[in-house]
């Protein structure tokens, strides 16, 4: 029947005008104007792939600032939330959990004043970024590790305290993978030093 | 809180402006040049463009068609594309495109994956990162984004045709409308939006997944791909289907506050843009505004008690003694916030969209009562193009409910509302409660299908919320609910819900109209009844009310608000 044959005719016509032609011309720009983040905005350090500045990744040593809790342990071929409701026991009992990690760890922190992105699990358990509250409680801890001055590392925070859009929209965040980075860089001279 | 409400507010400013640029150029550029009469700049730019398309599909674009003939164009056309979507989920193996040589879907899957996605639903039972191959996520899933959206386009434009139509029952024609929807609207859309993505930091590439070893010794592999232009489409379209199974939430699917802006003010814009459309093309824009006066106040309620109730943070949690400052963080991400997170989750479900940039699972028990509600309502300006005619099932209810009560007989835009358009109507309209609430109550029936992963009424508002976003057709999804592998029961239930609830409120009210459109016009005369004024807007909420939301109120109790009085109660089960 004509409307059937035409339908067969429409859906290729579509697909390659629209699944072709358009991802194509999508491809051939992102190329084009923005090639490192066409393709997944890595960094590299001493010739290798360290990570993706946008994505999160998993730290468990003291002198690194941890990120958030993530239900999927950081796998960012698996994505994925905690999807646990607010009543439920097993997530209540984790926020309980990951305060006493965070004092286990280091952190001066109780119940009571623990920041809260610190305790819970992000949507995507790839979240890249802290809020300065939550960078602000490690920062002791970092310091006394790396024996450095709390000061430097609260300085250091500050430098990569990304503001609110225009100044005015939104939060604050701070990368974790960006701040770690620096913070070895900050560290590496002195380490030379003792080297020698 | 300040940046977080002003970022709020700023989205809303720049979603209404563009929703009224888009709603003039939308009346004019979905309209064919000779109905038209007057030329306008887009057939100057598209139109020989389109004019090989349609010698190469091989259709006569300005035939006229009955609604009959309009409405087996749409679901032969769209039969024909689900099934070959379907046939090439179960044999993605085999095609190209695969660098993460992802196999073929299990065929429960695979049918309510193409369901889903010819459905405008995006409903989503597998993860994209493992369970898609990128020829699947753009050959297959986008090209239904694309078709799915312009589909809902089409038959917006002919109900708006039959409309003002007098003694006609032309209604347009079915491929020149979907044409003109993707080269004159989704496509260009999506391109810019796709260019603003990857400026953001959105993957375009079709390499496989990056190895990396991280800093602090661990390792792992980043999954990424043609991520930019699926999302644009995603959004324009209100579909919802995300490439990675975190959707919104991923980093490279959403990766910074503008993005998120970009991606929450993209998938309403053209359904705030039908009701204006509509306004010009009947050239009745006073009755525009007020069908869009009575979406804003539902939108706007149940954003605002949204954003409150999630500022104030998981009661539970502030029982223990934690501290919530910036509110309740479970489910969000850092550089959205949690104002954006409400604002979004509000959105994305008065829409069709279904896209989250939060995990709904864990949103507190009032706030996840608001995206529930605009699922149940289904008219805060909705899918493309479907929302607005789905507003017009409760309009032509509410002008038949007013004339009852004043003993006139019921009209609308000058035509007479009769019997036959009151009984499409009405069962069009009680079709989305019984495809929610009828398998909600088989399955709790049986056991072994109560897949919830969290205990109490939060399990039971879980699986209320899986009918209720396929019945809206939205997509999202309270994901601790064990929908995925492995579960043809769901797979299949809710493959049919998406696919009635989809066309039966697509085809009713385009039959609706045509019938309108067939009759002669009544001249307006001092005793008619405005459907232009605050007392119109105030029935219609009252009619949506208790129609739409009053169903609920039985499994709301049942589910989200037993939940909140546990809370307060100190009871945690």
């Amino acid at each position: 029947m004509k409307i059937f044959v035409i339908s067969v005719r429409l859906t290729i016509v579509l697909m390659v005008l629209c699944s072709g032609l358009y991802s194509v011309v999508v491809w051939g720009i992102g190329r084009a104007a923005f090639p490192w983040r066409s393709e997944g905005s890595l960094v590299v350090r001493n010739g290798r792939v360290a990570g993706s500045a946008l994505i999160g990744q998993e730290f468990t040593s003291p002198r690194y600032f941890q990120g958030r809790p993530s239900a999927v342990g950081y796998n960012a071929a698996g994505s994925g939330g905690s999807n646990m409701g607010p009543t439920n026991p097993a997530l209540l009992a984790r926020f309980s959990d990951a305060t006493t990690s965070a004092v286990l760890l280091g952190d001066q922190v109780t119940t009571g004043t623990v920041a809260f992105d610190s305790v819970s699990a992000s949507g995507s358990g790839l979240d890249p970024d802290i809020t300065p509250a939550n960078a602000g409680q490690q920062a002791a801890r970092v310091a006394k590790t790396r024996g450095m001055a709390t000061e430097a590392v609260q300085q250091l925070i500050r430098e990569h305290t990304r503001a609110p859009l225009l100044g005015c929209l939104g939060p604050a965040r701070v990368n974790v993978l960006a701040l770690n980075l620096a913070l070895d860089s900050a560290s590496a001279p002195m380490k030379s030093v003792i080297g020698k | 809180m300040i940046t977080e409400l002003t970022g709020v507010l700023v989205t809303i400013a720049l979603w209404l402006a563009l929703g009224a640029i888009l709603g003039r150029y939308l009346a004019s550029a979905l309209q064919s040049p000779s109905e038209r009469g007057v030329p306008h700049w887009s057939d100057h730019l598209f139109g020989p463009f389109e004019r090989v398309l349609y010698r190469l599909i091989g259709m006569d674009a300005e035939a006229p068609m009955t609604w009959r003939t309009y409405a087996g164009w749409l679901l032969a056309s769209n039969a024909l594309m689900a099934l070959f979507v379907y046939a090439g989920l179960c044999s993605m193996g085999q095609l190209p495109l695969n660098p993460d040589h992802v196999p073929g879907m299990e065929p429960s899957l695979a049918f309510n994956s193409a369901a889903s996605f010819i459905a405008n639903t995006n409903l989503q039972h597998y993860s994209g990162e493992s369970g898609m191959s990128y020829f699947g996520q753009l050959f297959l899933l986008m090209f239904l984004q694309f078709t799915s959206a312009a589909s809902g386009m089409a038959v917006f434009i002919a109900v708006c045709r039959a409309l003002r139509n007098r003694e006609s029952a032309n209604v347009g024609n079915f491929i020149g409308d979907l044409v003109r929807s993707i080269v004159r609207v989704l496509l260009p859309l999506s391109l810019v939006t796709a260019v603003l993505l990857m400026a953001a930091g959105c993957p375009m590439t079709f390499k496989g997944a990056a190895e990396y070893t991280g800093i602090d010794g661990t390792s792992g592999r980043i999954a990424r791909g043609p991520v930019a232009a699926l999302v644009a489409i995603k959004h324009w379209g209100t579909n919802g289907g995300g490439f990675f199974g975190a959707n919104s939430t991923h980093p490279f699917e959403n990766p910074n506050y503008l993005s998120n802006m970009l991606e929450v003010i993209v998938p309403i814009t053209i359904p705030l843009a039908a009701v204006w459309a509509f306004g010009y093309i009947t050239r009745r824009r006073r009755v525009a505004a007020a069908i869009f006066s009575a979406m804003a106040v539902i939108l706007f309620t149940g954003a605002a008690f949204a954003m409150w109730q999630e500022w104030r943070g998981n009661i539970s949690a502030s029982a223990l003694g934690f501290q919530q400052p910036l509110g309740n963080y479970e489910g969000k991400e850092v550089r959205f916030g949690v104002m954006a997170s409400a604002w979004f989750t509000a959105v994305t479900t008065a829409t069709s969209c279904g896209a989250v940039n939060n995990m709904h699972d864990s949103l507190t028990p009032l706030a996840g009562l608001v995206p529930l509600t605009n699922m149940w309502v289904n008219c805060v300006f909705g899918g493309v193009g479907v929302g607005f005619i789905n507003m017009f099932l409760y309009i032509v209810l509410t002008v038949f409910i007013a004339g009852l009560m004043v003993g006139r007989t019921p009209e609308f835009l000058g035509k007479k509302i009769e019997v036959r358009e009151v009984k499409l109507a009405g069962l069009a309209i009680l079709a989305h409660p019984a495809l929610i609430l009828l398998p909600l109550a088989i399955t709790c029936a049986v056991p072994a299908w109560n897949n919830s992963t969290n205990p109490g009424a939060h399990g039971f508002t879980e699986m209320l919320y899986e009918y209720t976003s396929a019945a809206a057709n939205n997509g999202s999804g309270f994901e601790g609910l064990n929908d995925a592998v492995g579960q043809p029961w769901w797979n299949i239930s809710t493959g049919l819900v998406m696919l009635f609830a989809r066309y039966i409120p697509i085809i009713a009210p385009l039959a609706i109209a045509a019938s309108l459109g067939q009759k002669k016009t009544v001249p307006e005369s001092v005793g008619t009844f405005r459907t232009d004024n605050v007392l119109f807007v105030i029935l219609l909420l009252g009619v949506i009310g208790v129609i739409g939301a009053l169903l609920f109120l039985p499994v709301a109790v049942l589910g989200p608000i037993a939940e909140f009085l546990s809370q307060i109660k100190g009871v945690v089960r």
